[in-house]
């Protein structure tokens, strides 16, 4: 072993303990600021509970189910607000879920390539609007317009409904949870439409050859196939609606109370933080705020890591059946 | 005759009432589908060509030349032009490389059961909401040093992290094995694999990431509203203040009742508009390009 002569041709000398450091630094930076990135996640939840622990202390779990807020009284709840949430994104998501999956499935079954990629683009670009803008529109031109045709509207067809009972108002819940809508159908349309890009072809293209129409084989195909996929979007969709405070705070109008009609001023979570904090009077005041937002953090997360759950359940049971 | 009648003749199913209501279905789902594109088509339409509309009459030399007014006088959004810019850019310097430290780390080194660890943990930190983001960076930093463009930057950094860092994940593992394992094989290290090999390859599908996070986090509101909203209308350049931003400059406009400040939130957000529409186009493009290259090689 020892009488090998050198080979002219030998690759001169490797250094390896230069390599070898090389890799671990780099792969001790990259760790580093991934763990970074985490432990960003972990304070942002530990410094929003820690601000509000004062008004945790004082109110409690009641805090959630006490309705008022009024600072010269010291009364303050959260329930005004965690209504007006659920309120203005259910409605949300009720209007854009049906919506997108109607979009996404005109951008993948029915529209050509020619058609649907401009269209795909332009449905994207709705989402760039910032949220800043489209609350401008909403207050300025959406709002009133809202308020003098569509509510009427309602109001003399559906009066009957206590939803839709009461006065016409150009700030209010309706137009809130009408802006929330144009936000969340790009969202949950792009979902949707990569889902029935996916949707396998032979499973539809049989379903076509044993008769069925267009609308069947999706309905009886490409939906049951997407269905996990959609609730993830939904549950996305919501979460982004849950968490939008400024477009909300432009065009909801700062109401108190809870009204059974959509028309007046409501207020939710995060607009209620937007709106006041900068002018919150008293540091019990500031802490009932950081309150509200320690709820919607958690409501936030919630659903988000449930349509993260979601999705990657989904995903393993495709790899399974794929392989 | 057209082709489709002769074909309906020898069609034994096209006389059963049940195919034709079966048909009439298919065309009703079919005209829903393609109304609901119009509508979110027209939705975009209308938002656009009110804010070009309302704006476009505003705008001029001075709009650009001047910062805000103080009473009476015909103002501008220079000082917000030049507070967005810094912000931005500096948001951008903190989170880029840190978002692409990670995303290495994730498709390069990292096991199955970390990479999915990282991944949701990015999925979540991006669902974490904006206004929300600015209270940390409130309760961290600006309680007890008061407001600085330094820390508004900081909170878009943490909005922009989670986007840039899962799309260029998502195209570092897009970048073929076979150049990974030619440059090991020819005694590449690791890292200058990644560095020289797999990062140049990914470089596009990476620039995209980035301008797409540049565009959203230039119109965040509510961050700065916590960190850098208190502020003079002056021009400056003083990072370590508070300055005017264009996000906030519409919104506190859009709240002020003088038709005077409305018509300048219609200028101001016909600019920032205009800004985001040409980032996504900019995005489009490298990223066309990009898929372009890697289809012909």
């Amino acid at each position: 072993m020892s009488t090998v002569t050198p080979d002219p041709l030998a690759p001169a000398p490797i250094d390896r303990q230069g390599i070898r450091f090389g890799d671990v630094l780099f792969k001790g930076v990259a760790l580093v600021a991934a763990i970074g990135v985490a432990a960003v996640l972990g304070s942002i939840a530990y410094k929003v509970f820690a601000l509000a622990w004062p008004a945790i202390q004082e109110f409690g779990l009641s805090f959630i189910w006490t309705q008022g807020w009024n600072p010269n009284a010291n009364v303050y709840g959260a329930l005004v607000f965690i209504y007006g949430t659920v309120v203005t994104s259910v409605i949300a998501l009720l209007l854009a879920t049906p919506l997108s999956i109607a979009i996404a499935l005109f951008l993948t079954e029915i529209a050509p390539g020619r058609v649907a990629a401009p269209i795909a683009t332009m449905v994207e670009l709705l989402a760039a609007i910032p949220s800043v803008v489209l609350g401008l529109w909403g207050i300025l031109v959406f709002g009133p317009c809202v308020a003098s045709h569509l509510e009427p509207f309602l109001n003399t067809w559906f009066g009957f409904l206590p939803i839709f009972s009461g006065d016409p108002s150009q700030a209010g819940v309706l137009p809130a949870a009408l802006v929330l809508t144009i936000m969340i159908i790009p969202i949950t349309s792009a979902i949707c439409r990569e889902l029935f890009s996916r949707v396998p072809r032979d499973l539809s293209d049989g379903s076509l050859a044993l008769g069925s129409t267009r609308w069947e084989a999706i309905r009886r195909v490409a939906i049951p196939y997407a269905a996990p996929g959609i609730s993830a979007a939904v549950l996305l969709g919501l979460g982004r609606a849950f968490g939008e405070a400024i477009a909300v705070t432009q065009v909801i109008g700062a109401g108190n109370t809870i009204n059974q009609s959509l028309f007046p001023p409501g207020d939710t979570l995060g607009s209620r933080i937007a709106s006041s904090y900068i002018g919150a009077s008293s540091a019990i005041e500031a802490q009932s705020l950081l309150y509200l937002g320690a709820i919607l953090l958690v409501i936030s997360l919630v659903t988000n890591v449930s349509a993260q759950l979601i999705v990657n359940r989904f995903q393993k049971a495709r790899r399974v059946s794929a392989g | 005759m057209s082709v489709a009648e002769i074909r309906d003749q020898y069609d034994i199913t096209a006389g059963s009432s049940n195919l034709r209501r079966r048909r009439r279905t298919e065309k009703a789902v079919s005209a829903v589908a393609i109304l609901s594109a119009l509508f979110a088509v027209m939705l975009l339409a209308l938002v656009l060509g009110t804010v070009l509309f309302k704006g476009i009459s505003q705008i001029d030399m001075d709009f650009f030349t001047k910062p805000a007014a103080l009473f009476g006088e015909k103002g501008g959004i220079a000082d917000a032009l030049i507070g967005s810019a810094l912000i931005v850019a500096m948001a951008t310097i903190l989170a880029v490389p840190i978002a692409i430290l990670v995303a290495i780390y994730i498709a390069e080194y990292a096991g199955p059961k970390a990479a999915s660890f990282f991944r949701v943990m990015l999925d979540v930190l991006n669902g974490v909401p904006a206004i929300i983001v600015g209270i940390f960076i409130y309760g961290m930093l600006v309680v007890g040093h008061g407001q600085s463009s330094v820390y508004g930057a900081m909170a878009l950094a943490i909005l922009m992290i989670p986007m840039v860092a899962r799309a260029t994940q998502e195209i570092l593992e897009l970048v073929p094995r076979h150049l990974r394992e030619a440059s090991l094989a020819l005694g590449m290290p690791r890292w200058r694999t990644v560095y020289s090999i797999v990062l140049p390859t990914a470089i596009g599908g990476i620039l995209t990431g980035v301008v797409i996070a540049v565009a959203r986090v230039a119109g965040e509101t509510a961050p700065l509203l916590f960190t850098s909203s208190i502020t003079q209308n002056q021009i400056s350049f003083d990072v370590h203040n508070a300055l005017p931003t264009l996000p906030i400059r519409i919104f506190t406009l859009s709240e002020s009742p003088s038709p005077d400040d409305q018509a300048a939130a219609w200028a101001a957000a016909l600019v920032l508009i205009a800004f985001v529409l040409v980032m996504n186009i900019v995005a489009k493009t490298i990223a066309g390009r990009k898929r372009k290259s890697l289809e012909g090689g």
